[in-house]
């Protein structure tokens, strides 16, 4: 009854998406603002219906309704209640419920806003939203409901939306229980951070149709957009971030990104919108690029749906192809819909959205970042490129492929190399007007004391010349990124006679964009030393051994010393755990508990690595889950990773970064104006 | 005599027994030397699952056989190239380059090159634009200038 009453909700929800949709563009058409009022309304229902149909889902998750199938598919009586209520996005149906319950929120927002300056784009926005809405919920309705139940027929066992003639109802004893490699703390919040970034990004796309369709072609869309765009940008980031940390911890691989085709789906996006939050600056700024601003958010909607439907369809297999169903032709479909009107669309508004002033300088920032968004679309190219060539080679040879790592990774390091390059110059450029000389003038500085970091780099021990590189461009962005910030706080200090500290924490705080970005900068500096360390210096042994023996990998030694196996019945999880000894240049230094998980309902296993985290190196030891473990024999691989925790501390200070640079200014005077027309020189504020 | 004889030739039979035995186990290459060639094959069934990785059976049984081929002296070479003719050329970790497979490379390489010329050209015209306008500017006040003096040496002349 309580399934019945849940699939209703969302039938209703769709009815109601698509009323909102046909409403607002009727409203419009024939200029009536009772219609369009109506529109807004509908859209505001689909909020608090689908708040509902969410709760019927979760209640019937805790209960262990196993009766309705997307309950027995995720849950079992041995998990936890936060598991459970987690397991809404653990599986298809739900995750596609959570994707369209987050739209409708964001939407719902949007919609309540103050529309006074700018009623014309409401029913546009409204248009767009539902429609994506509508799609989202036409999945449930017709592919994959989550309310399903199973009925017994001639044919067997089966889940049904409505009772089968002669079907008897079907209750299981016990649910399949969420997959094992979902139940790690940052799956459980990695997969609401992608899809708050993916649903984020539908409003900027919603208003910058809305623009089109209106023909408002100034940068208002943008500017009511921008703090959208970042905080989609923000979570896209995070999600990212916490994947990586899962898959380092959970998948036992030793590393934190795979180029894995889903991985590279929720990178994609994330690609089009950095590219677009810079360059949609110059629009602001300079009033130029308005066509590539339009085509960069399309892009990006179109690679949400697209990353998305990798996930969710099971096109491509991959390790996170948990869940594979008959959507994709609708996926498809609904991309190419949308992504020809929005062309369309824009071929019809081209004219108008000329540039207002023209690019004076390749030495310019504006021609910087042209650059940096041409070096963005060319890792876009190449992930893009790399993802569907398995599909183009199957269709044409008949042959599938692999496309793995060392493609992206040669294709991919000279361009984020030249991406860190730009990074770090184009702080110091102006807009508008700049040349060559008054560029080398500002830089020759802050790139001496970048200069000595590979040196000393090299005389560490760390020769290999592409590590040299690597280190002396995180070095000179650091610089740049400092230099700039100081200097324009001693500016500011000679300028309004108050301290050194006060200066630059009042140009920080109101000039949030510029700061913020400086440090987002240096986060990803921090970042790329971690990436640099593993990925050049990574090392790896595996051995089986017998207790009181040892394995040795560089400096370390590990000593086999007891392995211990239980139940935790509650849990239903068996865990078998070794304890090794660790020694540093035969220096006793602790223990380790490297584990395996054995999951009764599900029957995976799940290893556990140790790790020994220091801001020089992990050791990560794995107790190898296809060898037999015992006291007699036990095999062990154990990864050394250098510097890899400055990935993890650089995603902190990130997040920290993304934080001040998008939390909302106290007072509106202080918010960023529109400088066009201007060219500030270096080191001014923006 | 013949016993001693006997003896002799037995005992140097066992001992170059064992003395094979151990070589034969020293030889057994070991879990890092089938690792590295294992990371760079993907496992044919499992997908997206490097080889050195994988924990299936299968892929066990795979790792074995590296380990067995590797004994009998096959270069890493030689083993991807017999696990490509067996599984065909998804095992390996990206595709060949031979034929249709070279598009892999081709392509992205071609397009960003496209982006970068259509950018370039794209930042000369709009630089060309502006130094126009800048010379059209100059021009202009030149002979606003110019008419501006004919005109006062004209009152001039009249005043005088």
């Amino acid at each position: 009854m309580l399934a019945d009453l849940g699939f209703a909700i969302i039938v209703i929800t769709f009815v109601l998406a698509l009323y909102s949709a046909i409403i607002a563009i009727l409203g419009e058409r024939k200029k009536s603002p009772i219609l369009v009022e109506s529109a807004r309304r509908a859209q505001l229902l689909t909020f608090p219906l689908l708040t509902l149909a969410a709760a019927i889902l979760i209640y019937q998750l805790i209960n262990n309704k196993f009766d309705v199938s997307f309950v027995y598919e995720v849950t079992s009586r041995s998990m936890p209640t936060y598991l459970k209520i987690t397991a809404w996005w653990g599986g298809q149906a739900g995750s596609l419920l959570f994707w369209s319950w987050l739209l409708s929120a964001f939407t719902s927002i949007v919609t309540l806003r103050n529309w006074d300056r700018d009623r014309e784009f409401l029913p546009w926005v409204i248009v767009v939203s539902s429609v994506t809405l509508a799609f989202f919920l036409s999945l449930n309705v017709f592919f994959e409901n989550p309310f399903a139940r199973f009925y017994q027929t001639i044919d067997g066992v089966s889940a049904y939306t409505f009772k089968p003639a002669g079907g008897v109802p079907i209750i299981p004893d016990e649910g399949q229980g969420l997959n094992p490699l979902l139940r790690h703390p940052g799956m459980i919040i990695h997969p609401p951070l992608l899809y708050l970034g993916y649903v984020s990004f539908v409003i900027p796309f919603a208003f910058a149709i809305a623009a089109l369709v209106t023909g408002r072609t100034d940068d208002r869309w943008a500017r009511i957009t921008r703090r959208w765009t970042l905080w989609a940008w923000m979570f896209l980031s995070l999600g990212l971030v916490l994947g990586a940390r899962w898959a380092y911890d959970v998948l036992g691989w030793g590393g934190y990104w795979g180029w894995d085709p889903v991985e590279i789906a929720a990178f994609m996006p994330w690609l089009t919108g950095t590219a677009f939050l810079h360059s949609v600056m110059i629009q602001e700024k300079r009033g130029m690029l308005k066509h590539w601003n339009m085509i960069l958010i399309m892009l990006t909607y179109a690679l949400v749906i697209f990353g998305t439907f990798l996930t969710r369809s099971g096109v491509l297999s991959s390790v996170h192809a948990f869940a594979q169903s008959a959507i994709g032709p609708m996926f498809f479909g609904f991309i190419g819909m949308t992504f020809i009107v929005s062309i369309a669309l824009l071929i019809w508004r081209w004219p108008e959205l000329k540039s207002e002033t023209e690019m004076k300088s390749m030495f310019s920032r504006d021609a910087f970042f042209l650059f940096n968004n041409l070096l963005f679309l060319s890792v876009l190219v190449v992930s893009f490129w790399g993802v569907i060539f398995p599909l183009v080679s199957e269709l044409f040879t008949g042959q599938k492929i692999t496309v793995g790592p060392p493609f992206y990774e040669r294709a991919n390091a000279p361009i984020f190399g030249t991406m860190m390059a730009l990074m770090g110059i184009a702080p110091l450029t102006a807009w508008g007007k700049s040349t060559a000389l008054t560029l080398g003038r500002a830089l020759w500085k802050p790139t001496i004391p970048a200069l000595f970091i590979p040196v000393w780099a090299y005389l560490s021990g760390y020769t290999n010349w592409v590590a040299l590189i690597g280190f002396f461009l995180v070095a000179f962005v650091i610089s740049v990124t400092l230099y700039d910030t100081i200097r324009s706080a001693h500016a500011r200090q000679r300028a309004h006679k108050e301290k050194f500290t006060t200066s630059l924490l009042r140009l920080a705080s109101r000039n949030r964009r510029r700061y913020g970005g400086y440090l987002i900068h240096i986060s990803m500096m921090l970042m790329a030393i971690g990436i640099l360390g593993i990925e050049l210096f990574q090392t790896e042994t595996q051995g089986t051994i017998s207790k009181g023996q040892s394995l040795q990998l560089g400096r370390y030694t590990i000593n086999y010393n007891d392995v211990a196996s239980w139940d935790v019945p509650e849990k239903g999880v068996n865990h078998t755990r070794a304890v090794v000894d660790i020694y540093k240049d035969n220096k006793y230094i602790g223990q380790l508990y490297p584990r395996i998980d054995y999951y009764f309902d599900s029957n995976q296993t799940m290893t556990i690595p140790a790790l020994r985290s220091t801001l020089q190196d992990d050791l990560y030891i794995l107790l190898v889950d296809w060898e037999p473990v015992s006291a007699s024999g036990a095999t062990f691989k154990i990864f050394h990773n250098p510097l890899v925790n400055w990935l993890w501390i650089g995603s902190l200070a990130l997040i920290a970064s993304m934080l001040f640079t998008a939390w909302p200014d106290k007072d509106p005077s202080l918010r960023p104006v529109r400088a066009r027309k201007h060219a500030v020189q270096p080191g001014a504020a923006d | 005599m013949k016993r001693i004889l006997g003896s002799t030739v037995l005992s140097l039979v066992i001992s170059a027994l064992i003395i094979a035995t151990v070589f034969a186990q020293d030889s057994i290459p070991s879990d890092d030397e089938v690792n590295a060639i294992a990371k760079n094959l993907f496992c044919p069934v499992c997908p997206n699952t490097p080889l050195d990785m994988c924990p299936t059976l299968a892929c066990k049984a795979w790792r074995e056989d590296i380990r067995n081929m590797l004994a009998e002296g096959k270069s890493e070479a030689q083993i991807r190239q017999s696990f490509m003719d067996y599984y065909g050329p998804r095992v390996l970790s990206e595709p060949p380059r031979t034929g249709f497979y070279w598009l892999t490379y081709a392509v992205p390489p071609i397009i960003i090159a496209a982006a970068a010329f259509m950018l370039f050209r794209a930042l000369k015209t709009w630089k060309r634009s502006s130094l126009m306008e800048a010379d059209l500017d100059e021009d202009d006040a030149l002979t606003s200038d110019d008419e501006y003096i004919t005109r006062m040496e004209e009152e001039l002349k009249k005043r005088n």
